[in-house]
């Protein structure tokens, strides 16, 4: 029965995406240190310890600060962009478009190596702001394909209607294309969020002495001991990650059914 | 200065001209149309006078200020777009609101005036309706009512009526000119529908390639076409060849080929024709009779069109059929058409 054998296919699919993420919270309740089965008991503490590390809570807070100023600087640029080219008959707008996409195709480990040397070359320390200049490179690009789908759906007589109506550009902005394009800016506002959370390689070169939640976790695998707070650390982040994601997704998709178009 | 001068205005689009030396005047509360084919550039002529678009060359005043250089949210003019642009986001208090925030009226007051506003366009009680919950005929008037709302020199209307289907336009025909009046603003409605433009308007200018082929009254564009271009353009008409004779002081004659030599009177003749020219005779359907003698054809085809019929007669001779509206043929496919000569008008040959 070809049906059953595509639904045994879709299952171990499913399975194979999901079981090994499912891993970290079973084991972050795990009452042991070592990561093996069976499983010896239901415990909290690891998440208790976790509380108390105060490393921890440092890198937590220079994640969040990295996150937010990265999401909304991205955000802006995107914003901008979005708006020239879906807005003007530009010159080589699929050009500048494309060129603004490559960072997502470099690999990571080639975009930080270069960052680091260049800002070496530059005499720049390495910092959390170095960190948010590598982390726009690969959140521009979401942030722009986001807004400029958001874009492509809106009536251009709508800016034109509110300056016939007495309201100058900046006005316009602040009275319809803002409203109408909110949604799009909150998605693209929680997944460059998102990305940046999460990144790795271009922290890792670039944050020098103050690590990043990921950069932190990286360096506390070399202690055993601490691997099931670790675990306990991935199993949260793993739960604001899919809940910001889905948030984004919910609220991007906001209004969309609603007729952007006059007629 | 006319209340809306409009001179010598040129306006090209990579390099080909759209709007070619266009002058223009309209007076204070007239109802006044653009009309032409899609292209011919009465939408981008209507954005020159909106803002959203500059002129290459010449200059529109409204009310005696050159408005060249002010930009679309500063002048006296507003508009009712093709799709309306109504804000989807704003219900349809906050659309018709939208424009009066400068105002800073108090609210109360603000809530009488867009409430007058609402009663005028005929949409009481839909004030907290929202934008996508209106259908066609109530979207177009919350357009109206926005820019109404604040009062403008001059309403600018971009085929206001050309997403409605035929009753629904036919109906809105009718309420926009009784707005008009009631409002008292010079209207400048841009159409492509010459039905539209002749039932309408004061006067209507015919546009064609970016130039004014003609302005004037609808009757008179009707019955008194400039050229060629204007006489096909406004309704159905039949033409004939022929070349000037001798012009009179009252009358002139033409020698009109299968028609013979006939006498008109000066009224028909278009000014600038003088004796050997070539011209064409034109006349429209309704005007051409069926008759016991005359020219001799033999009918090609018939359209019952309710209140009146429709026939092309086919004469021996000429390649076009003859179109005649409006009488009853007598029985038989053989008839004789008589052409009144104070219907028939001279026309130069040339297109326009």
């Amino acid at each position: 029965m070809k049906n059953r054998a595509l639904t045994l296919y879709a299952f171990a699919y499913l399975a194979f995406l999901y079981v090994p993420v499912l891993v970290l919270p079973v084991f972050s309740f795990n009452n042991s240190e070592f990561i093996a089965f069976p499983l010896s008991g239901f415990t909290t503490r690891w998440y208790a310890n976790l509380a108390g590390d105060s490393a921890m809570l440092h890198a937590l807070g220079n994640s969040l600060k990295v996150g937010l100023v990265t999401s909304l600087l991205a955000t802006m640029l995107g914003l901008s962009a979005a708006k020239a080219v879906t807005h003007y008959r530009l010159k080589g707008a699929g050009a500048a478009l494309g060129f603004i996409s490559l960072p997502l195709f470099v690999p990571d480990i080639v975009l930080g190596i270069s960052l680091l040397l260049l800002l070496g070359a530059g005499g720049l320390p390495l910092s959390l702001a170095a960190v948010v200049l590598g982390h726009l490179l690969v959140c521009v690009p979401f942030a722009l394909t986001v807004l400029v789908a958001r874009f492509e759906g809106f009536d251009r007589n709508l800016e034109e209607a509110s300056a016939d109506l007495g309201e100058n550009d900046w006005m316009t902005f602040r009275r319809v294309t803002f409203p109408l394009m909110l949604p799009g800016i909150v998605a693209s506002l929680l997944l460059t969020f998102i990305t940046s959370f999460d990144e790795f390689l271009i922290a890792y070169f670039l944050s020098g002495t103050e690590a990043t939640l990921p950069v932190y976790i990286w360096g506390q695998l070399r202690f055993p001991a601490r691997l099931p707070m670790v675990l306990a650390l991935g199993a949260l982040i793993l739960t604001v990650s899919v809940a910001l994601v889905m948030v984004a997704e919910y609220v991007r998709n906001l209004g969309v059914k609603k007729p952007m178009v006059g007629a | 200065m006319s209340f809306l001068a409009i001179s010598q205005v040129s306006k090209a689009f990579g390099g080909s001209p759209v709007v070619d030396q266009v002058s223009l005047e309209v007076p204070r509360g007239e109802f006044f149309s653009l009309l032409g084919p899609s292209g011919c550039g009465k939408t981008t002529l209507l954005r020159m006078i909106a803002g959203f678009e500059t002129p290459d060359s010449g200059t529109i005043a409204i009310d005696g200020e050159v408005m060249n250089r002010v930009p679309p949210h500063l002048r006296p003019t507003n508009m009712v777009f093709q799709s309306y642009a109504i804000f989807p986001h704003l219900n349809v208090f906050d659309n018709i609101a939208y424009g009066l925030r400068k105002l800073k009226l108090p609210k109360p007051a603000l809530r009488a005036r867009i409430e007058a506003m609402l009663a005028t366009v005929r949409l009481e009680g839909l004030g907290n309706r929202a934008a996508d919950q209106l259908s066609g005929g109530q979207r177009q008037r919350v357009a109206l009512a926005r820019a109404l709302v604040r009062e403008p020199k001059i309403l600018l209307l971009d085929e206001p009526l050309g997403a409605l289907d035929k009753r629904l336009r036919e109906a809105m025909q009718i309420e926009l000119r009784a707005l008009q009046r009631k409002v008292g603003i010079t209207f400048l409605l841009v159409t492509h529908d010459q039905e539209e433009a002749l039932s309408l308007s004061d006067r209507v200018a015919v546009m064609e390639s970016g130039k004014i082929l003609q302005v004037a009254a609808p009757r008179e564009l009707y019955e008194r076409p400039a050229n060629r271009a204007v006489a096909d353009f406004i309704g159905e008409i039949n033409f004939f060849h022929a070349t000037m004779r001798e012009i009179g002081p009252d009358s002139f004659s033409v020698n009109a080929g299968l028609l013979g030599v006939i006498q008109l009177p000066i009224a028909n003749l278009v000014p600038g024709i003088k004796p050997g020219d070539h011209i064409l005779l034109a006349i429209r359907p309704e005007h051409v009779l069926f008759a016991p003698e005359g020219l001799a054809g033999e009918i090609a085809a018939a359209t019952f069109l309710g209140e009146r019929s429709h026939f092309h007669v086919r004469i021996p001779g000429r390649s076009d059929p003859v179109a005649i509206s409006g009488t009853v043929p007598p029985p038989g496919d053989a008839v004789h058409l008589q052409f009144p000569p104070e219907r028939l008008i001279a026309l130069p040959s040339r297109p326009n």
